[in-house]
């Protein structure tokens, strides 16, 4: 692997950037893996990533039907954050952020990791509770959370509008000084560079069509449309197509998939300089470097695997926004698009062994499984190389639907996230 | 947005109606009976067909009834909607175990 430093980039610079490598190959299919991932997003780049570098698997192969971080990863709006109500999810999201926090370093690729905080604001007594409830909770739990009033979220960031005389006035906000942002195109990339350097083949434009087991029920081989690949290990990484590919195999999960959409304005000199999520009214606004406000709307009611929403979702964000930030009003939007989550009863995702031998599933991140990559990656690696879950996703398996100990966010946050 | 053909008040924008999941969805009769995978399944599992899928919807903001549609979710597009009660239209091949 060719090392980026800044030494590098002076040669490559008084050398006419002639020097530059391609940042992985793209290989043929070979005929058998130890290991192989579908989908070649950041979760399931980074998993064969970790299967490579930690687990010391040799042979272990990417499979993505379109092109790699062409999915979710290069679609959500890279909100990062761990302050999640139940211990389980705390553990689980605050290993990803640790992660995060050293992750340029650990694959010397920028991912332009950035914590800028993630102010979440509270707009009626109810939630101002609620908040304060996530702030203890976070405490007890080692993450880090704080309850800052109007004026003290305004201080923190300035074109936050607390008068009172909005329909849903701000009566405060809890601060997650860690949370931020990262790039999102960069964490696929990263990640993709250091598994090829450690032998892992990305096959892109690689459809998996059915999955073949021997007579003992077991996984053997994926069928797709570049050839037969045996494996013994089987890792589904692909969101919102999950039921899609678990379907063949007659395991059918508590998913649902809708179309989430987000949206980017032109790009302004820097403005917010911070993350703002407002769940009561659905709000989530954040600046990029380049200057767009990056915002996320809401998932359409019904289940789709169109990737593009209705317009009425975006404006009900939009409103919002512009009601809490006024200054935004003359905006214009560039570009907005679509993908497809995929939704657990309980909101929390799914890492783990499937009732099938060699299948293992990393699913039902919803909307908010960019913050988890880093770690999500890791556990499924591990879940993958040892065939049992790592002490931190052991509660997030299939069972625990049938056990009752589900891991209920959907209530403890009264929204998708 | 979606326009929506309620079976009872005919074209109607989406904003006049919520969505209620996958449709023909039985409570099982000896629910005593079933294994807690079998209830698992009834509670939570769900096809999440990517092509033709039928489901409820609920005239909630008009005559506040259910009804059952038939949507590609490849393509957003209603192949048809039909009354609660009545089985899932079309030929018997389509409709899934």
């Amino acid at each position: 692997m060719q090392l980026y430093s800044a030494l590098t980039l002076l040669k490559e610079g008084l050398t006419g950037q002639r020097g530059w490598r391609a940042q992985w190959r793209s290989p043929e299919p070979q005929s058998a893996y130890d290991a192989v991932i579908v989908g070649g997003g950041g979760h399931g780049l980074g998993t064969a990533y970790h299967l490579a570098s930690e687990h010391k698997l040799t042979r272990v192969a990417v499979l993505e039907k379109g092109w790699i971080g062409g999915g979710n990863t290069g679609r959500n709006t890279t909100i990062i954050r761990s302050n999640y109500l139940f211990d389980e999810s705390a553990a689980l999201y605050d290993h990803a952020l640790k992660l995060w926090e050293e992750l340029s370093q650990t694959l010397n690729y920028n991912v332009m990791f950035s914590p800028r905080g993630v102010m979440m604001l509270a707009h009626t007594v109810h939630d101002a509770q609620v908040s304060k409830r996530h702030v203890h909770a976070n405490r007890c739990n080692g993450v880090d959370n704080e309850w800052l009033t109007p004026e003290e979220a305004q201080a923190f960031c300035p074109p936050l509008n607390i008068s009172d005389d909005i329909r849903y006035p701000v009566l405060g906000a809890a601060l997650q000084r860690r949370g931020g942002t990262a790039r999102h195109d960069a964490v696929a990339w990263g990640y993709a560079r250091a598994a090829d350097s450690l032998g892992v083949d990305i096959i892109e434009n690689c459809d998996v069509t059915g999955i073949r087991r021997d007579a003992s029920g077991a996984v053997e081989a994926l069928e797709t449309n570049r050839g037969l690949i045996h494996t013994r290990k089987i890792g589904v990484c692909v969101a919102g197509h999950t039921s899609v590919i678990m379907n063949r195999v007659g395991v059918r999960l508590p998913l649902e998939s809708f179309p989430l959409q987000a949206l980017v304005s032109e790009p302004l000199k820097p403005v917010l300089p911070c993350v703002v999520m407002s769940n009561g009214i659905h709000a989530y606004v954040s600046q990029s470097d380049k200057g767009e406000l990056v915002i996320g709307a809401g998932t359409d009611a019904y289940t789709s695997y169109t990737q593009r929403g209705a317009l009425h979702v975006n404006s009900h964000t939009l409103e919002a926004i512009c009601e809490l930030f006024p200054t935004f009003r003359r905006l214009q939007m560039l570009r907005n698009w679509g993908g497809i989550v995929d939704v657990t009863p309980d909101r929390s995702p799914i890492i783990a062994k499937t009732p099938v031998p060699g299948l293992y599933v990393n699913c039902g991140w919803g909307t908010g499984g960019f913050k988890a990559t880093p770690g999500s990656a890791h556990l499924f690696a591990w879940t993958i190389a040892h065939d049992e879950p790592h002490p931190i996703n052991a509660p997030f398996s299939i069972e625990r639907f049938r056990d009752g100990y589900l891991i209920d966010e959907a209530a403890a946050a009264a929204v998708a996230h | 947005m979606l326009l929506i053909e309620c079976p009872y008040c005919g074209q109607r924008p989406e904003l006049e109606f919520v969505y209620g999941g996958e449709a023909h969805i039985t409570r099982p009769d000896a629910a005593a009976q079933l294994t807690d995978a079998q209830w698992t399944d009834y509670l939570y599992a769900r096809g999440n067909t990517r092509g033709v899928h039928a489901e409820r919807w609920r005239h909630t903001r008009g005559c506040g009834r259910f009804f059952n549609a038939l949507r590609d979710t490849t393509t957003d597009q209603f192949v048809v909607t039909y009354k609660v009660g009545t089985p899932r239209p079309g030929p018997a091949s389509q409709v899934p175990p």
